[in-house]
């Protein structure tokens, strides 16, 4: 175990009465409670922490946020979730990480011999090689050493993930200075407003620095603004909470990571604002030099964070390397941490140094650059050359503070689809035109002065109050002490002397500036074409501090202005998000929920399984019983149908209510038969096209009245079938006077079938008169059974005698229960869709998920007679006609019978001429074992195929050949005369 | 061309890579040509690559708006299979699979070609019956599917703990495709288009076609650009997502909508998954990239789009469906997303076609385009140089719509 | 996930309706009144413009309403000057 070293004996934003004992690369720690992960390897002295992902050359951390572009861990345990940035890990009791991307440890790393090799890997190299023998050879290699965590290995093992929809007039992205000024202001008019930051705290940039707002330190008037804001009932405040991602029409995703309820693991909300206020801050960049990604080279304003916040200090002697005067306050906040100072090397030859009482004391050295590190495992000391005569000098240091200057963060507004502008004077790209109702305050907005990044946050926040159309509630701005300038000078990278020298433009993927240079050569020099050949900026910072330094390369080499090179696309998420998070309480019930029927738990209780059917109905697939085979089964209830009595449940077919005065024509014009003769208490069955002449649906439609008809559909197309009908009436026909009624789910049925369905139902109560005089085929019958207002229709789908009795849904099981009683011992049997599927194909029944792929219209599945001649018009029959009219060869419904009985043919096989290897000539629609026939039958759509009957084909499965004859598509009462007793 | 090769990079090491040189020239544009392809991303830099290669035309200009291969090319999740149901169709992918395999070699850059199997995951019946027929269908144009054994699924992929017994939609089946593929996207375009520019293709980026150009009589003369007009006997689109925007200007009117179709990628981790997962009943399928990034994708938004973004509903659907079957990725964290632009026919399937206007020629309709790159540039290029169908593009003419031939790949039409 | 405007309910969320595709002319009253290419034409072809398409969207988790609005295809921004439903 090491000791925190370098931890100041005092102050600092963390409990020291919490001490936390962590673990990192298997040795242990301790740190306090609100450090994180870094800070409290800073505090223990532990600098190098990782290896580079390519060269795997020492590393150390850099920053202080998400924006670490060096030194990624993998937790271990419950905790476990791919890579992290080792700045963003909370500091938890038992905490186990392990850096990722080195192999055993980051202190000694076998995959460090890449570095000897180093010159045959630049960017791109994996294009110009590995082509010999093939990929295959090396992609195990490679695959092996990318990646950088595992993934987890498996899902947590308890809590769970929420999402929520919120909606308020104003949200504010950021609780800095800005962010809460903005904030302040819209909750005070009574706008209702939310408020989230990624802090585990609230004050942005104020809680590293030291800065006085309204004379109180920056934490004490944090805390006064965050306490007005919570005792706001029109405030919603979210902390450690990263908004993400920005939608269309202003809706905006934020994950918040610890959210109070403690069976949460993370929740996800998707807020739709009015108005966005963007105070997002700024990031600090690095600057691009030899060796700049030794072990001790940090961004200044980390530095700053780390003296300040975590009281941990970096290092003892260092030097900052600098191109704008906000690296000058850091020194000083150094200076009174006990860091010594060797010097601040600024970059710009007139330097003000911000205008502090510093300039004599602090060891300036201005117009010179570092132009490389030295020290390999940590940084001991670094060279400087004058920029006026190229002088070289090296000053000895263990820690190199680095300011680039400053990024507006800018990701979210772009996300948006606003602009960018590259200001000159900033030396950065800032907000530019909004797309949507958002703007950006504060640093985010390229503002950096304190003074103005308040006043700015307010006045945003009135503004956002104002479109509202709220009454704005007098909100003075606070006072804080005079910001330094900025003054920056741009440095896209300091050009070396050596020209192997490794200069670093994206820390994560090992990408140099002469991998730059190199795309540029290639020709790669548009931006996205150098992000993409070098990887630059694709890792899981996403380029935050390096970027610029990509583009200003660029622009550098290919002499184009940074204006006209632009950035890429910033693309969500922000930061990387949890998978979890993002599905929320979406569990597959939740997304899919089951539809059943109210008899659903009496076919489970009598053996059941239950198959998926479509719309999400579960349904009984078949009834086993004890050590029966499932063709056994299957046979057991065909048999039952075909020679006695059985009962399904048919209540998830589609059903509607339609009536009007125009009903007929509505009818007359979804189906392709003729309806107008159809007489009332009679039902039809009718075949649906779309416009363009392919089959929708198929159904029986019943009259009930001169205006009323009952339309039933199959079970998957019922939704499929409402649109079309709406779609019709209320966009192509408006004028028509008919109303359609989904009643699927009101009406259930138990339909019974069988020669011996008659005595069944004589056996019922009711005023129906079941006699084979008085209720003929295809009619429907209204009345009362077992004292239940009942709508009986005798319809067949399975060939035989069938009643199909309609009651409303709340009674369809004591309906069915009845059903049983009575029928128990007339041995009636329930039966499945796998008896159904065998007894309607023995019939030639048609089944729109097997006959009907998209190809097949009714004349070539024998259906003709449905093809009204009578009928002038009907939707699809002009289509229908175009098709035919070329008159080519049709793919037509017939039967196969295999020359083996006792032989099955797949479902789906292809027929072939001669059973060839080649295109096919139709397919196998469905294959059953027929009882009735006691051997296997088939049907198929075949080319010519009604011209064929008698003839031999021949069905292709894979290798094998199996001879089949042509048949008529029906196998079992040609005439029909069972269903029509 | 400089030829890439280990010898060659260990040479340019030594002096630090400063004698690499442009993967392709940067021309002047000049106002006439004899062929025009409109579009430098997959399908145009292959088809003129093959227009140079095989036909011996060489008076060609690739024009593309924005920067090479930044179009859907940029944007996809490489899978490249040729399980599909139609007869018309199998035999084009096929044939591009085969000519995938040997690009590499062919145009001497690395495509990170990978044949690593895609295992279809099924869980309705439905779905299995049309898997079988498509199992049957391929395997008399030379593709192979063969059943996989759940277990031997769960062996096979470790993390696809979902899906059991209990769950919502139980897997009842799976079905292997060794046949398909993955390889890098970008250096599909870069590849052909150092190839094509090697043979004397000229490629003009910044180079965006406002408006096409009829002559009187007719023809097509030619396209006004932000960079003047260029006249060509031949104009050739390939601009997937944009073809109506260019055919409008010139009064054609296509069967095409154009929508979005978005992926994602997961932070790159250590290998887990060596083979392609397709779960046709929740509609979403992923793949494990080099690098270690699971890169998933599903169904396209609906609705017409151009605005190539992220639509969140469609975003959290698919999520929730690879959680469903690999819970263990609910704490594997998103890097990135986007979104691209594709033009989908009426019926779904491609359109490689001449068009009622003399010399103007379409590829357009790619749902799925990247796997038919190496075909679709062949096929093209057949049609382009020979004014004639090549055999195997001959089902996607746009007369097929004339009667309304529509090629359905799963028994339904486009949105 | 856009905010609709149902004419009937009010702003909605997106995933609560189905998007119809663009605005075509009314089905004929007579299609034999067409020559085969103009019908096919009808059937096949329809707007696909970079920017303002007007297109039907049907509200199947609420009213059942179908309307049109006014929608660019590039920015998803709705625009204001939508047609409301068919009557």
């Amino acid at each position: 175990m090491t000791n925190d070293s370098q931890r100041l004996s005092s102050g600092g934003d963390i409990d020291r009465t919490k001490i936390i004992s962590f673990e990192f690369n298997g040795t242990l720690h301790q740190g306090y409670q609100g450090d994180t992960l870094a800070s409290a390897l800073i505090a223990n002295g532990v600098s190098l922490t990782a290896r580079g992902f390519k060269y795997h050359r020492p590393r150390g951390i850099m920053g202080v946020g998400s924006e670490e572009p060096a030194s990624f861990v993998e937790l271990l345990g419950d905790a476990a979730s791919g890579s992290q940035p080792i700045t963003t890990v909370v500091l938890r009791e038992g905490l186990r990480a392990i850096s990722v991307s080195c192999w055993p440890s980051p202190n000694f790393d076998l995959m460090s011999i890449n570095q000897l090799i180093s010159k045959l890997i630049p960017a791109g190299f994996y294009y110009k090689t590995f082509m010999w023998p093939n990929w295959h050879f090396f992609e195990p290699y490679i695959r092996r050493i990318a990646g950088l965590a595992n993934a987890p290995s498996q899902a947590p093992t308890s809590g769970q993930y929420e999402s929520r929809n919120w909606f308020c007039d104003v949200l504010i992205i950021g609780a800095g200075p800005a962010g809460l000024m903005a904030a302040l202001t819209a909750a005070r008019s009574g706008a209702r407003t939310a408020l989230v930051d990624d802090g585990t705290r609230a004050g942005g940039g104020l809680l590293n620095r030291k800065e006085r707002v309204n004379n109180k330190w920056g934490g004490e008037w944090v805390q006064c603004i965050t306490d007005e804001l919570d005792s706001l009932n029109t405030v919603l405040r979210l902390q450690d909470s990263t908004a993400w991602a920005y939608r269309e029409q202003n809706l905006v995703i934020v994950t918040e990571r610890q959210p109070t309820q403690k069976q949460l693991i993370q929740r996800t909300w998707r807020i739709r604002a009015r108005r966005v206020i963007i105070a997002s801050g700024a990031i600090e960049r690095t600057l691009v030099f030899a060796n700049n990604d030794r072990p001790g080279v940090m961004l200044a304003s980390a530095v700053q964070a780390y003296v300040n916040r975590y009281a941990a200090l970096p290092g003892r002697r260092a030097v900052i390397f600098t191109n704008n005067d906000s690296a000058y306050q850091v020194a000083l906040d150094m200076i009174a941490a006990g860091i010594e100072i060797a010097a601040i090397v600024d970059c710009r030859d007139d330097s003000s140094g911000g205008g502090l009482p510093l300039a004599g004391d602090m060891p300036r050295i201005t117009n010179h650059v570092v132009t490389r590190v030295l020290g390999r495992r940590r940084v001991r000391a670094v060279r400087l050359r004058s920029n006026e005569n190229g002088d070289t000098r090296t000053i000895s240091c263990d820690l190199l503070c680095v300011s680039g200057g400053w990024n507006p963060t800018v990701h979210l507004y772009s996300q948006s689809r606003s602009t960018l502008r590259y200001d000159d004077a900033l030396a950065a790209f800032i907000p530019h035109k909004p797309a949507q109702a958002c703007e950006c305050v504060g640093a985010a907005a390229g503002e950096f002065g304190l003074q103005q990044i308040l006043v700015g946050g307010l006045e945003a926040g009135a503004r956002a109050v104002s479109d509202c159309g709220f009454q704005r509630r007098e909100t003075i701005a606070p006072t804080t002490s005079k910001s330094p300038p900025y003054n920056i000078e741009a440095l896209w990278h300091v050009n070396s002397d050596d020209a192997s020298a490794n200069s670093f433009v994206d820390l994560q993927n090992d990408v140099t500036l002469n991998d730059v240079h190199l795309a540029i050569r290639e020709g790669f020099g548009a931006i996205e074409h150098v992000k993409r050949y070098t990887t630059g900026g694709m890792g899981i910072d996403q380029g935050k501090t390096g970027n610029i330094n990509i583009i200003g390369a660029v622009a550098n080499q290919t002499d184009v202005a940074l204006r006209d090179i632009g950035t890429t696309t910033y693309r969500s998420p922000f930061v990387p998000i949890e998978f979890g998070a993002i599905a929320g309480g979406k569990v597959d019930s939740a997304v899919r929920p089951y539809r059943h029927t109210p008899i659903t738990q009496w076919h489970k209780d009598y053996g059941a399984t239950m198959y998926e059917s479509g719309a999400h109905w579960r349904r009984p697939g078949y009834y086993s019983r004890r050590g029966e085979s499932l063709q056994k089964t299957i046979n057991r209830e065909v048999l039952a149908t075909r020679e006695n009595l059985a009962i399904y449940d048919g209540s998830p077919l589609g059903k509607f209510d339609i009536c009007g005065p125009d009903a007929t024509r509505l009818i007359g014009m979804l189906y392709t038969n003729l309806f107008l003769n159809l007489s009332v208490g009679m039902g039809r069955y009718g075949v649906m096209l779309t416009e363009d002449g392919r089959i929708l649906d198929d159904g029986v439609t019943f009259k009930l009245g001169e205006n009323h008809y009952l339309m039933s559909t199959s079970t998957a197309n019922t939704q499929a079938v409402y649109r079309h009908i709406q779609h019709f009436l209320q966009v192509e026909r408006p004028k028509w006077r008919v109303w359609v009624t989904p009643i699927t789910t009101q009406w259930s049925n138990a339909t019974v079938c069988g020669p011996n369905a008659r005595e069944l139902l004589e056996r019922l109560e009711s005023d129906i008169d079941f006699s084979a005089a008085t209720f003929p085929f295809m009619a429907l019958r209204e009345g009362t059974v077992e004292g239940m207002l009942a709508r009986v229709c005798r319809v067949s789908f399975t060939g035989e005698l069938s009643f199909e009795i309609n009651v409303r849904s709340r009674h369809v099981l004591k309906l069915w229960e009845r059903l049983f009683e009575i029928g128990k011992p007339l041995g009636l049997t329930p039966i499945g869709s796998e008896a159904n599927h065998v007894l309607r194909v023995e019939k030639g029944f048609l089944s729109l998920g097997h006959e009907v792929d998209g190809t097949a219209d009714p004349h070539d599945l024998g259906m003709s007679w449905a093809m009204s001649k009578k009928k002038a018009d009907y939707i699809g029959k002009r289509a229908v006609e175009i098709r035919r009219s070329q008159d080519s060869p049709r793919r037509e419904l017939v039967g196969l019978l295999t020359d083996d009985p006792s032989r099955l043919v797949t479902e789906g096989a292809p027929l072939t001429p001669k059973g060839q290897l080649q295109a096919s000539e139709g397919f196998v629609t469905a294959s059953v074992w027929s009882v009735a026939r006691s051997r296997s039958v088939a049907l198929a759509l075949l080319t010519d195929g009604r011209s064929r009957i008698g003839q031999a084909a021949h069905v292709r499965i894979k290798n094998e050949i199996v001879p089949v004859t042509i048949t008529q598509p029906c196998f079992y009462d040609p005439a029909s005369e069972r269903m029509k007793n | 061309m400089q030829h890439y090769s280990l010898f060659n990079l260990a040479r340019n090491a030594l002096n630090n890579h400063q004698g690499w040189c442009e993967a392709w020239r940067t021309v002047p544009l000049k106002e006439e040509y004899d062929t025009l392809i409109i579009g430098a991303g997959g399908h145009g830099l292959a088809t003129a690559y093959y227009l140079a290669k095989n036909h011996g035309v060489t008076d060609i200009a690739v024009l593309e708006k924005g920067w090479l291969g930044g179009g859907n090319i940029a944007r996809n999740t490489v899978t490249i299979r040729s399980n599909y149901m139609r007869d018309e169709s199998i035999p084009f992918y096929v044939k591009s699979l085969e000519l995938y395999e040997k690009l590499s070699q062919e145009l001497n850059y690395n495509l990170m070609y990978s044949k690593r199997g895609m295992i279809d995951v099924i869980q309705t019946y439905p779905k299995l019956r049309e898997i079988k027929r498509r199992m049957l269908s391929m395997h008399l144009h030379g593709s192979t599917y063969e059943p996989l054994d759940v277990d031997d699924l769960r062996r096979q992929v470790p993390s696809l703990t979902g899906g059991g017994p209990n769950s919502r939609l139980p897997i009842i089946g799976s079905m292997l495709h060794t046949d398909a593929a993955v390889c890098r996207h970008d250096a599909v375009a870069w590849g052909y288009a150092r190839a094509a520019d090697d043979l004397g293709v000229e490629i003009h980026q910044n180079t965006g076609v406002q408006k096409l150009l009829r002559d009187p009589n007719g023809s097509i003369a030619g396209v006004v650009t932000n960079r003047g007009t260029v006249r060509a006997k031949n104009v050739s689109l390939a601009v997937s997502g944009h073809t109506t925007t260019l055919t409008d200007t010139i009064g054609l009117r296509l069967p095409l909508k154009t929508f979005n179709l978005t992926a994602f990628v997961s932070e790159p981790v250590k290998p887990l998954l060596d083979v392609i997962v397709n779960c046709p009943d929740l509609g979403v399928y992923l793949n494990q990239s080099d690098k270690g990034e699971i890169v998933i994708g599903g169904a396209a938004d609906i609705g017409q789009s151009f605005r190539r973004d992220i639509k969140q509903a469609v975003f959290e659907e698919s999520v929730s469906a690879m959680l469903e079957l690999f819970p263990s990725f609910k704490k594997l964290k998103l890097l990135r997303q986007w979104g691209g632009a594709l033009d989908i026919a009426h019926d779904a399937s491609p359109i490689i076609s001449k068009t009622k206007i003399p010399g103007l020629f379409v590829s357009a309709g790619w749902w799925g385009g990247f796997k038919a790159i190496p075909a679709g540039g062949l096929t093209f290029a057949h049609l382009i140089a020979n004014n004639e169908q090549h055999p195997l593009s001959e089902p996607f003419t746009l007369d097929r719509f004339d009667n309304l031939n529509f090629i359905l790949e799963s028994g339904t039409t486009a949105h | 996930m856009l905010e609709i405007n149902c004419p009937f309910c009010g702003p909605r969320s997106e995933t609560e309706f189905i998007n119809g595709g663009p605005v075509r002319e009314t089905r004929a009253e007579n299609p034999h009144d067409f020559a085969d290419s103009d019908w096919v034409d009808y059937l096949i072809l329809a707007p696909n413009p970079l920017g303002p398409v007007t297109e039907e969207w049907w509200h199947i988790m609420g009213c059942s309403l179908w309307f049109t609005i006014t929608r660019d295809t590039t920015t998803h921004e709705i625009l204001p000057c939508s047609r409301k439903s068919h009557d």
